[in-house]
């Protein structure tokens, strides 16, 4: 029937005897461009959930109009994102059943359960406070407001901890067996608590808190170059810069960790990662440097000697074990997991330096003087965004050929009775429609900033 | 067949059921958005829906995960085999989630038309092939012997399916007009129960249609009412409250109408499940393999643990939803 509705794309799809693009590759697209594009947005709202909390908590204390407006003005912004994020969001939970109906029978009786969690302790939790929190203003205690700014922030929170708790489980499987093609649970702490759960969920979380610090970093910064909403500003930005800084450490450190599990638990994506090809003791770490596309190489620029033993297992003289002594058809794609987390660690080192250049500059009391240091802020706005994106992109790519590592195989995972065609027209959609949201959610944005730039005219909003 | 398999049919209804009677509402309240012409009654409208709306989506999304916990087979083969459709539903869903955000902002009269068109169409549209889905998998689906959907896109739209399609949006309609009113003053709340007496009078008809045609020409779907006749109540008690409703709503007591219509709501998922079970999903073709709930579920360890966790989460969701509504309406003068 897809033939029916769009033929040329079927016919592409399904050219005589072979097929040019499959369902599972189109698939692949479609997940990891949805995936992709809704992880654009839960960072920043738990991050800024959190924040808002912190705001709502000193406003409580205060009772002052201009405080009143500061955090007004944040939840408009966590508002707009949030509901992109929501929209995005209910794409994932289908697809798992739409796209990849192999994978869902396999593990369903592990897999949906941290999904139902989620759902039932907390979007509830989320969707009914944030409401509270956006249109209450006039109708609840501001106690009940304080309390929503909470809820949201621990809804957030504990969303992002069950998310986790199931992609940890694709990459570190535990607590199942295998009975007639089925995995079954077999305990609920062991699937719950994997391997490679905590660290990545401290790494994830972290990494949200620094993406709305350098958020509402650069955001005051922007208006401190424009002189405007200066005393609300001023506070945001010192806000934004100390918890950067410690944020983006964070990302140091809890990266470390997890870079240390995966080491422990993914050894062939540990190799990938780091373009390792040799099996060797004192393995280098390479600084600069890239695989070469299609042959079993990476070229290094700069490498520290032993370093790689030494960050992974705590001993310079540890053995690493590189991508040769994989069979072949259990070796992560190399280029694409080398790069991302390459580019993720180099934004890393710059949101630290960064952070802590304004660190030194708010000590100093010369923040608000030094306009580099703003302009830099402003234009440091989506760092922590594209981290977030590579970093992701580095876990999952590092973790293929396996969707549920060295169980089940990404290309077994598919629905097999879903025409090509359906699925490129879908994916084309998904394209289209994302693009066009993006766009809606950066007017709407800048929209929101401009309005309290007071350069927008009257805006009317709804009210419960 | 265990204990732990009924009690999550019983669960899977009441969700079901739960998310028509508050989602609901507001897609019906977005169908009527597209009817309404003047930009203030439209904002009114909006007003209606905007605390409530998220949460309420969120059972759809919950009832889906718990399909995916406890029902797995049925999760994979009826998403992949309703792809389609399914797609078409989540479009919708996308739109109308961003445009109640962004519909209320005056950028430009192309941008209102947009986001307004767009909540309109993306209420109007779920409301439908929610119930063409319904009719769907009542009807039973054609399946493969593995349990895979073996039909296509236009299998789906079969003269049955079409029909619950538009009870369902009738219903919808009726069940959103109604709580337009509780929350509309004056000549809005007057239109508001104008809409919900003809969207009444449409689901009357409809319903009343599919009884007969169900008991008259669709002998698979009333297996179990044969075998146990006291089981016609509930199709009874459902006509009851539909009357009832309209009845209500006529003198002016929208607040009894409402529940009345959420009543009807939940004997129609109790005539719906008592057709299907033990199936989920079954087969129209005799060779075709039926999901029921034995072969289609998780292991006991796992519907017992999500069953814990439901009924508990559920309870708490329900104490806190009450509470935040009721402080929200603040004294009623909404």
């Amino acid at each position: 029937m897809a033939t029916g509705l769009c033929p040329p794309l079927s016919a592409l799809c399904c050219s005589q005897g072979g097929k040019l693009i499959d369902t599972v590759l189109l698939s692949r697209i479609q997940f990891g461009f949805t995936a992709g594009f809704h992880f654009i947005f839960p960072p920043l709202t738990i991050g800024l959930a959190w924040f808002i909390f912190g705001m709502m908590t000193h406003y409580r204390k205060t009772d002052s109009d201009s405080d009143r407006d500061m955090v007004r003005f944040w939840i408009r912004m966590l508002a707009t994102t949030f509901v992109v994020g929501t929209a995005t969001g209910i794409a994932m939970e289908f697809q798992f059943g739409t796209n990849w109906a192999g994978y869902s029978r396999f593990v369903g009786d592990i897999f949906g359960a941290p999904l139902a969690i989620e759902s039932v302790v907390a979007f509830f939790l989320e969707s009914t406070f944030i409401a509270v929190l956006v249109l209450g203003w006039d109708r609840v205690s501001q106690k009940m407001l304080w309390f929503a700014s909470m809820m949201v922030a621990v809804g957030s929170t504990i969303s992002a901890f069950w998310i986790l708790v199931a992609n940890s489980w694709q990459q570190t499987p535990a607590g199942y067996t295998i009975t007639s093609g089925h995995a079954r649970l077999t305990s609920l702490t062991q699937a719950v608590f994997t391997d490679s759960m905590w660290p990545r969920f401290f790494h994830t979380l972290d990494g949200a808190l620094a993406t709305a610090s350098f958020f509402v970093m650069g955001i005051s910064a922007a208006y401190l170059l424009r002189n405007k909403n200066t005393s609300f500003a001023k506070s945001c930005l010192a806000a934004g810069v100390v918890i950067a800084f410690i944020t983006s450490l964070g990302q140091l450190a809890t990266g470390h960790v997890h870079a240390r599990q995966v080491a422990r638990t993914q050894k062939a994506k540990l190799a990938a990662i780091e373009g390792l090809y040799d099996t060797q003791r004192r393995a280098p770490m390479i600084i600069v440097g890239i695989p070469v596309p299609g042959k079993e190489n990476t070229l290094s620029l700069v490498e520290i000697p032993k370093l790689l033993s030494y960050m992974a297992y705590g001993n310079t003289n540890a053995k690493v074990k590189g991508l040769r002594d994989f069979p072949e058809d259990q070796r992560p794609p190399v280029l694409p997991t080398f790069i991302s987390f390459h580019v993720m660690v180099g934004i890393g080192g710059a949101m630290i330096g960064l952070s802590l250049s304004g660190l030194y500059l708010l000590w100093r009391k010369q923040i608000y003087r030094h306009k580099w240091f703003l302009r830099a802020a402003v234009i440091a706005i989506p760092l922590p965004f594209i981290a977030n994106e590579v970093g992701w992109v580095t876990a999952e790519m590092g973790r293929q050929p396996w969707v549920v590592y060295g169980v089940m195989r990404t290309n077994e995972a598919a629905s097999t009775n879903v025409p090509a065609g359906q699925t490129l027209f879908s994916m084309l959609m998904f394209i289209v429609v994302y693009a066009f949201l993006f766009l809606a959610w950066l007017y709407m944005l800048r929209r929101e900033y401009l309005y309290h730039l007071g350069q927008s005219k009257v805006r009317q909003e709804v009210k419960a | 067949m265990s204990g732990l398999q009924v009690a999550w049919f019983i669960v899977l209804g009441a969700l079901l059921a739960g998310y028509v009677i508050l989602d609901g509402y507001d897609l019906g309240i977005g169908l009527w958005y597209l009817f309404t012409r003047k930009e203030d009654d439209r904002r009114a409208l909006l007003r209606v829906i905007a605390p409530h709306w998220d949460a309420n989506e969120v059972w759809l999304i919950t009832a889906g995960a718990a399909v995916f916990a406890a029902f797995p087979m049925v999760y994979a083969t009826v998403f992949s085999g309703l792809y389609l459709a399914l797609m078409l539903v989540l479009f919708a869903l996308i739109f109308r989630a961003v445009s109640i955000e962004f519909a209320p902002h005056n950028v430009s009269p192309r941008w209102n038309t947009f986001w307004s068109r767009a909540f309109g169409i993306g209420s109007a549209l779920p409301a439908l092939l929610f119930g063409v889905a319904m009719g769907n998998v009542l009807r039973g689906l054609p399946m493969d012997s593995s349990g895979n959907f073996a039909g296509n896109f236009f299998t789906l739209l079969n003269p049955y399916s079409l029909v619950t399609g538009l009870a369902g949006l009738a219903l919808f309609a009726m069940h959103g007009g109604l709580f337009a009113q509780l929350t509309l003053k004056d000549d809005q709340a007057r239109r508001a129960r104008e809409w919900t007496h003809s969207s009444w009078d449409r689901y009357l008809l409809l319903y009343m249609s599919l009884f007969a045609w169900t008991a008259a020409a669709q002998p698979q779907i009333t297996a179990n009412y044969q075998l146990m006749p006291a089981l016609w109540l509930l199709p009874a008690l459902t006509l009851a409250g539909i009357i009832l409703t309209g009845i209500y709503n006529d003198r002016n007591n929208p607040k009894t109408a409402f529940i009345l219509s959420s009543i009807s709501i939940a004997t129609l998922f109790a005539t719906i499940a008592a057709a299907l079970f033990p199936n989920l999903v079954p087969a129209i073709n005799p060779d075709g393999k039926s999901l029921t709930i034995s072969n289609a579920s998780s292991s006991p360890l796992t519907l017992s643990i999500m069953l814990g966790v439901t009924i508990a989460g559920m309870a708490l969701v329900l104490v806190y939803t009450v509470w935040v509504r009721r402080s929200f309406k603040g004294g009623g003068d909404y």
